[in-house]
Formats: C-alpha cells, structure tokens, sequence
C-alpha cells in the first residue's frame, strides 16, 4: 500500500487517463451505437445488412486483436492518430490514446446498438404509428418518440455496457497509454514486496469508480421512469 | 363542447375528398379488402360498421398508408396516396388519426403529445403551437391534466387527448379506428360527445365503430361492411330501420338486441 499512497500523484494522473478514456469512448460508442441501430432497425435492407454485419463482425473479434489492428496495421494502410498531441499536465493523448478510444469505441458501439435495439423492441409499435400518423419522417419517428423511449428501457443493459468499457480501458495499458493498468504494472515491478497491497488499492479505485457509474446509472433509471 | 363546432373548415363542401377506387388488398391468402369503391365527400361524416374481422380497421388504416394496398387506388384531395418519404408524410399530416388503443407518446407530457407535430411537421413557433395546444386540450375537456403523462390520465381522457392531437395538425380528414373500444362504458360518452361535436362542425370524418347511436346521431352514411367486401350503404335511418342484406339483418339483429 505504501507504494501507492507514496506515488499517489502518479496513480492520480494514471486513473485520469482512464477516465478520459472512458469518457471519449463512451460518449462516442454511444453515438455510433444509436446510429448503429437507427440503420438496423430503419427502412433501407443494404443498410440493414450492412449494420448487421458491421455488428456481427466487430462484436465477435476480441478487443485485443482491434487495439493490435489500430496500432500495427492500420498505419501501414494509412490510417493514423498522429495528428493527436494534447499535453495537460501529465495527461498525454496522442496517436496511442487515439487509437485506443476508436478501438474501445468501435467495439463497445456493437453492444450499445444491441441493448438499444432490444429497447427499441420494447417500444410498442402504436408509438411509431402514431408518430407516423401526425406526418413525422422516420428520422422525426426515432428521434422523437422511438429512441428516446428505447434508451428508457435500455438503462440497465446500457450502464452495464459502460461498465465493461470503463474495465476494458486497461487494454489500452498495453499499449502505450499510461493508464491505470499500465501505472500498477509499474509499481508492481519496482515494489514486489508490496505486490497485494498494490493489486487491490487498484482494484478499490476500480469498484468505486463503477460504483459511481451504477450510482448515476441508477439516478437516470429512477428519473425517466414513465409516471 | 360546442366550442369545437367552430372547426374551421376547408372551403366548397360537397365535393369528394376522399375516393377509393377499385382497393384490393391480401394478408397471403386472406382476401381482406374486396373491390372497394367509396367516395366521401368534404365534411361528411362516415361510420363503418361491421362484425370482426370485416377489413374495417384495414380500410381505414389503408387511407393514410398505415397499411399498404394491393390493387386499385386511394387518392386524398384528388392526388393520390405517395408511395413513401416525404410526400407520404405530408400526406400523413393532413390526415388525422385516432387509434384504438390511443397511443399516445408515453415519454411527453400530454401538451408535448399535441404540440409535437405542430412544432416538427408544421415548423410552428413553439409559443404559438402550445397555445393553440391548450385551446384544443381546453376543447376536449383535458386542459388541466396539460402537464401531466399519459399514464396519468384515464382512458377516456387520453382519447380525447388524443383527438386533440390529431386536431392540432388541422387535418383535412379525421380517420377513427374504433375509438371507443378499448373505454369503460362511463369513459365512452365522453369520447363520443367529442366527436359529435367535431361532427357537426363540418369536419370529414371515416369512423370504425360499433357505437350504433353514433352513427344513429352523427353520420351521414353507414357503410356496412363483412368478409372484406361492403356489403351495405345508406343513411344511418334507412340502415337500422331497413337492412336489404340478409347479412346486415343478422348482424344488427345480433347487436341492437340483447
């Protein structure tokens, strides 16, 4: 334990990392996951196919093996981050942080656009006819009366999607993201004798931060309960 | 009530708005819509009655393209029903909808449910959407429950909300698919009252319904339809006291007396 309380600001910017992992990705999986689904679930077949597909593919490969794509392959087809460069204070995002947010938010945008289209199954379908019958367009019917009542239905299955990205940011760790992971494996390395004391100040800072997101996850279930 | 008799109402009454010609439609081997043929006037008032499974709700979800058709044609204001996109939606907005099981938008307080279509589709000003909204919602009786969910109201009062929302489009045609099934008896006046008065204001109204004084009261024609086809049409008087069909005989004789 001593090792990290002694390196507590080294911890702190490692879990920052994290975070803000966490949170690009997230917010991005969201976006891409609902728009994800508007295809799945909208008129157009190729598109359907096409999401179905997208979601099959990157769904079913291990987020290892997509990190690996973005920070091997990729660049040699000419797809970089290097245009990534943001210092603040020991918080450094570069092409590895890039990479990394698009790998973790592509894979987890596959499982938000799952949990969204099992809450868009759940909305009745009176609702888009009704949405219909007023003269909506089908962007007018999901983003007004369909989505909104699909992401209600979805809180459960959606915080427990976040919640395993918030975990799967430490994939990032082996990647050159001085993330948490990466810090304790540091500590780890340079205090064995402290290794258990080590492993779990870590895992503690993990439980709370989730704890955190369930709290929040829960406050919104409570709040768009249909009166 | 008699406020909603001040409907206003689109100019030359009388002539057709709403014209089914030769309308065919198949559920796989179900023949449910027969060589339908009707032509509704501007400001007349239909009611369709029949027993279930007659093809009434599929006719009258067929005129805005709820359900699509098979053979012949549906024209509204003489152009035909779009096929889909924007025109279709267009056409949607001019046609106003009251479902049987209401359906009104769970997640929106009963003023966002009316002002919605006039807000997105119209494109009016907010302000001017909610104020003509709670006229309305004044109109049907619900303008105190303006912020409360659908789910707080009772049924009756979510279909007359509902009415209301359709209104606020200011529709050319107002379709009613069984609007009263789904209602206590005590919650069906309330409803019909609603539509007695829209009724004699001039709006056109199509109206699937089994509420026989309905139709005795406020249509102008009763279209008596069975196994996908019309089998009857007259005045609501000559249709009671004078069925020609022996089908019509026995499907009033089954629901006037019990």
């Amino acid at each position: 334990m001593e090792a990290v309380l002694d390196n507590i600001g080294l911890v702190g910017w490692a879990f920052a990392h994290t975070v803000l992992l966490f949170l690009f990705s997230g917010v991005l999986s969201l976006l891409l996951g609902t728009f994800l689904v508007a295809l799945r679930v909208g008129p157009v077949v190729v598109l359907q196919r096409a999401a179905a597909t997208y979601v099959t593919v990157v769904r079913n490969t291990p987020l290892l093996i997509i990190l690996m794509f973005f920070q091997f392959a990729a660049p040699k087809l000419g797809v970089t981050f290097n245009f990534i460069d943001v210092q603040w204070g020991e918080v450094s995002m570069t092409s590895f942080f890039g990479a990394a947010v698009v790998s973790l938010s592509l894979y987890t945008s596959t499982f938000v656009c799952e949990a969204l289209r099992s809450g868009v199954n759940s909305v009745p379908l009176g609702q888009a006819e009704a949405a219909r019958a007023i003269g909506l367009s089908f962007g007018g019917v999901m983003s007004q009366v369909v989505l909104p009542q699909a992401y209600r239905a979805s809180v459960p299955p959606l915080a427990s999607v976040q919640i395993a990205l918030l975990k799967n940011t430490t994939v990032a760790g082996v990647f050159g993201v001085m993330e948490a992971l990466a810090r304790m494996r540091i500590l780890t390395n340079n205090f064995t004798g402290q290794k258990i004391g080590i492993f779990l100040a870590f895992a503690i800072v993990f439980v709370v931060l989730v704890e955190v997101l369930s709290f929040l996850a829960s406050r919104l279930e409570r709040r768009w309960r249909i009166a | 009530m008699t406020a909603l008799e001040k409907q206003p109402e689109a100019p030359a009454a009388g002539e057709p708005l709403v014209v089914l010609d030769g309308v065919n439609k198949w559920f796989g081997k179900l023949h449910v819509l027969q060589d339908i043929n009707i032509s509704i006037k501007r400001g007349e008032v239909v009611v369709v009655i029949g027993p279930s499974g007659s093809g009434k709700s599929t006719l009258c979800r067929a005129i805005n393209r709820l359900e699509t058709i098979d053979q012949g044609s549906i024209a509204l204001d003489g152009d035909p029903l779009p096929q889909e996109g924007k025109a279709l939606a267009a056409l949607r907005a001019d046609v106003g909808m009251v479902f049987q099981s209401f359906n009104l938008f769970a997640h929106k307080t009963i003023l966002e449910n009316v002002t919605l279509g006039p807000i997105k589709v119209r494109k009016k000003p907010k302000a001017e959407a909610e104020a003509k909204a709670r006229e309305l919602l004044d109109r049907v009786g619900v303008g105190v429950q303006a912020e409360k969910y659908p789910a707080q109201l009772s049924g009756g009062q979510q279909q007359r909300v509902a009415i209301a929302r359709a209104l606020a489009m200011e529709p050319k045609v107002m379709l009613f698919d069984e609007p009263t099934s789904a209602l206590d008896p005590e919650m069906i006046k309330e409803v019909l009252d609603v539509m007695v008065s829209l009724a004699k204001g001039g709006m056109t109204m199509i109206v699937v319904t089994h509420e026989m004084g309905f139709a005795r009261t406020a249509a102008d024609r009763v279209i008596f339809m069975s196994d996908g086809a019309i089998v009857e049409e007259n005045t609501p008087h000559e249709f009671f006291t004078n069925p020609q069909s022996a089908r019509a005989k026995d499907f009033l004789g089954k629901i006037l007396k019990h």
